[in-house]
């Protein structure tokens, strides 16, 4: 049985879930994690209740990689660090807004640590309101399409090239639909030493507004249209691309989900998606996917 | 045979006191007057004197959440800020004491802004007294010293478990240059126990900290810490004797009085100004002036009872404060001395007085001028708590 | 209920909440058409997809949500969400 045991009161389909899984069963039971707030966090721990198979700690909402250096900093004094991992899992508003100055922080710092950002691009657990992570004119309660807006007007922050900018050691993006790619990654960011970060792609059902079963094949299809790129970086440097064979067009991603829908019912939608294939298209170019 | 002293900088001696505590992670942001204090500790890790992690945060928000972490893995803590680092911290000293983790932390009061001021004013932790923390105000450096192996044994007590704040007001403790006694490394292992808490972090045993609390369980954490609160009232007193028998020092526990129990006049306050107080009151005794002193050392938990003891027998009472509930126009010592006598017996006029804000000299004048004032209210002229410094070329 | 200080919590106990009771589609999983790969077990959000003895997979219906994943993933379409009965 998996380390993030049933009984959570994660929604059917849940993208964070299976990230949680994933992570946990990459890693095993010698970690310690560490939770901002969020769904991932709300949905396992009611009191008395805990769906963690590891031991795990929640602060708050801006602080998980603060915490998680304090906890490394205390295993090294106590001389019990040996080979045990701390990590932290964050959402994508814990770890690209609020949470940013604590991770810059804890980067800086060096700790022997990895951040996992489950990014499923909106602030879910309170209702779906944008964040640093929403991409490109997804409709979101707080930048909703409507008669003059085709929604979020601003394009993704690029986490990953910001961690990259501290030296990290290694910094990968993955996805959930490609589970055996981000379970290698994450174990991999874990034995490297010093901080070392994985910002994970996770549709969410809920948010993204798609049926419950289309989980993964949303999440397979942003990597397919190239507007998910999933690279590994060394010490700064991209080492290792994963290729796309046949790339699928980014209206096939788009039309999957609710949050896009005014694109192709709006007057001018059609347009506008060219904007978001040109997202791809650098992609493409500058992680060299074809 | 007498100990030997030395002349320090509070700061100095306060860094030296947390030495001796042994603690296993020190996280802190420099912020005067503060900055003394965790550049001493930094030498001490630097030469190798402390066995210790010393962590240079980004910010105070990280300082206290690095500790949050390493106090629920188990390790002794320290840090220390001041002002706009304690009020940027005030999230997370809510989620420290509901985690019920004993950090300890020394505050060098100091007033908030605006305007911007780095003198001193207890503001800052004045406005921290509902984060669930314990405090503690010294009165000289040396209190504020021996203060800290008293809160980690006080804070790890496992029927208390909560985090403390040394409160010391800034530049006057913190910068003044006076003899005191260093703690001995061999006195602080005997009085201090290490800290073993029942659950910390560990893969061996692992569970969940920081669970969201429902409805139908939260009401019961908050009362927990309330009751833990309860406990420590009765352990202060007797952490403070048990520290007098080891190193031979008392300041009082809860409170402490000075020519109290005949005083008709008793001033109250917190800090660094009780010295002033006392030298006030020596004068005005000589003079045969029925002025005594009550000290407040713990301000959380509040020692309602022993307060309303000690007042028992008092005329007027004035309080000083060098903060203001602004829009009560009281401070908090004013206000929270005046409810714990309102189911009593006790009808004694308390008069609050706002004075020695942002840093301004509170002189042995000034204390006598409250004083006079409170003799017009022995004369059943009635004085409204106020401000007692105001510049009237500027107010 | 003894209430814990620290708000600390045992490891696992969510399992203490069934909720298979959400559900109203339910995964049948037909083991003549499964090739045994184990996609569905790697893609549940629940963890509760098992391997049997005999290779094949069942989920543990006391907590599956119904989210229809393991269907959608199957890549010999051997798993049919049917309705809820009353």
């Amino acid at each position: 049985m998996s380390l993030l045991k049933p009984g959570h009161r994660g929604c059917a389909g849940c993208c964070d879930a299976l990230a949680g899984k994933f992570v946990l069963d990459a890693i095993g039971e010698d970690c310690i994690v560490v939770s901002p707030t969020g769904c991932l966090e709300v949905f396992t721990t009611p009191y008395p209740e805990s769906a963690w198979g590891v031991p795990w700690i929640h602060s708050l909402f801006e602080n998980a990689a603060a915490v998680a250096s304090g906890v490394e900093a205390a295993l090294k004094s106590l001389g019990k660090k040996n080979n045990t991992k701390v990590i932290a899992i964050g959402g994508d508003g814990a770890t690209l807004d609020i949470g940013l100055q604590a991770i810059s922080g804890a980067f800086e710092r060096g700790h022997d640590f990895t951040y996992i950002c489950v990014d499923n691009e909106a602030y879910m657990n309170t209702g779906i309101q944008r964040s640093g992570a929403t991409p490109l004119y997804a409709s979101t309660t707080t930048s909703p399409a409507g008669k003059v807006s085709f929604g979020n007007p601003l394009h993704k922050k690029n986490m990953p090239a910001i961690i990259a900018a501290h030296g990290s050691p290694y910094v990968a993006t993955a996805s959930i639909a490609y589970a055996p790619d981000m379970m290698k990654k994450v174990k991999k960011a874990t034995e490297i030493k010093g901080p070392t970060y994985v910002h994970v792609h996770a549709p969410c059902c809920t948010g993204w507004k798609f049926e419950s079963s289309k989980t993964i094949e949303v999440g397979r299809l942003a990597v397919e249209t190239a507007l998910w790129p999933l690279y590994e970086m060394e010490n700064g440097v991209v080492t290792n691309v994963r290729k796309l064979k046949n790339r699928k067009p980014v209206e096939e991603y788009l039309k999957m989900q609710g949050r896009f829908k005014h694109l192709f019912t709006m007057e001018g939608g059609l347009e506008e998606i060219k904007k978001i294939q040109a997202i791809a298209d650098w992609n493409v170019k500058h992680f060299g996917l074809e | 045979m007498r100990k030997s002293m030395v002349v320090v900088e509070g700061s100095y001696a306060v860094a030296h006191a947390v030495k001796v505590c042994k603690p296993n992670v020190i996280s802190a942001y420099p912020i005067t007057p503060q900055t003394h204090i965790v550049e001493d500790l930094a030498q001490f890790a630097a030469d190798g004197e402390m066995n210790c992690e010393y962590m240079n945060v980004e910010s105070e928000f990280s300082a206290i959440s690095a500790l949050i972490g390493a106090s629920a893995a188990g390790a002794r803590t320290y840090s220390s800020t001041t002002s706009q680092g304690l009020a940027l911290m005030h999230e997370a000293l809510f989620n420290a004491s509901g985690m019920r983790l004993p950090i300890v932390m020394t505050v060098v009061n100091r007033a908030l802004s605006a305007p911007i001021n780095i003198w001193n004013d207890q503001q800052d932790s004045i406005s921290q007294r509902d984060t669930g923390w314990i405090q503690l105000y010294a009165e000289d450096v040396q209190e504020a010293a021996d203060m800290t192996p008293q809160l980690y044994k006080l804070a790890e007590n496992e029927d208390i478990l909560l985090p403390a704040m040394s409160c010391m007001d800034g530049f006057i403790l913190s910068h003044v240059y006076e003899p005191v006694i260093l703690l001995e490394q061999s006195l602080t292992d005997e009085f201090l126990p290490a800290y073993n808490p029942e659950f910390v972090l560990d893969p061996k045993n692992p569970m969940s900290f920081g669970a969201f609390a429902d409805p139908s369980t939260y009401t019961e954490f908050r009362y927990k810490q309330e009751k833990a609160m309860g406990v420590a009232l009765g352990k202060i007193e007797e952490i403070a004797n048990e520290f007098k028998d080891i190193y031979g020092r008392y300041y009082g526990g809860l409170i402490d009085g000075y020519v109290l129990d005949d005083a008709e006049i008793v001033i109250m306050a917190m800090g660094s100004v009780i010295g002033t107080i006392k030298d006030t009151i020596d004068v005005l005794r000589s003079e045969g002036e029925s002025v005594g002193l009550l000290k407040v050392r713990s301000f959380r938990p509040f020692p309602r009872d022993a307060i309303r003891a000690a007042l028992k027998n008092a005329k007027v009472v004035i309080t000083l404060d060098k903060n203001i509930s602004i829009g009560k126009n009281e401070g908090a010592l004013c206000t929270e001395v005046k409810a714990c006598l309102y189911n009593t017996d006790t009808r004694v006029p308390v008069i609050g007085f706002m004075l020695g804000h942002g840093g301004r000299d509170i002189p042995i004048s000034m204390i006598k001028k409250l004083i006079n004032k409170a003799k017009l209210v022995e004369k059943g002229i009635f004085v409204e708590s106020e401000y007692a410094d105001l510049r009237e070329d500027l107010a | 209920m003894k209430l814990v200080i620290k708000t600390a919590t045992k490891p696992g106990s969510t399992r203490a909440n069934k909720t298979g009771a959400w559900r109203s589609f339910m995964p049948v999983f037909d083991h003549k058409l499964c090739s045994k790969c184990g996609i569905c077990a790697i893609y549940c959000p629940e963890g509760i997809v098992f391997k049997l003895e005999n290779g094949y997979f069942e989920p543990d219906y006391e907590y599956c949500k119904g989210c229809g994943i393991c269907a959608n993933e199957c890549p010999k379409k051997a798993i049919k969400m049917v309705l809820e009965g009353k």
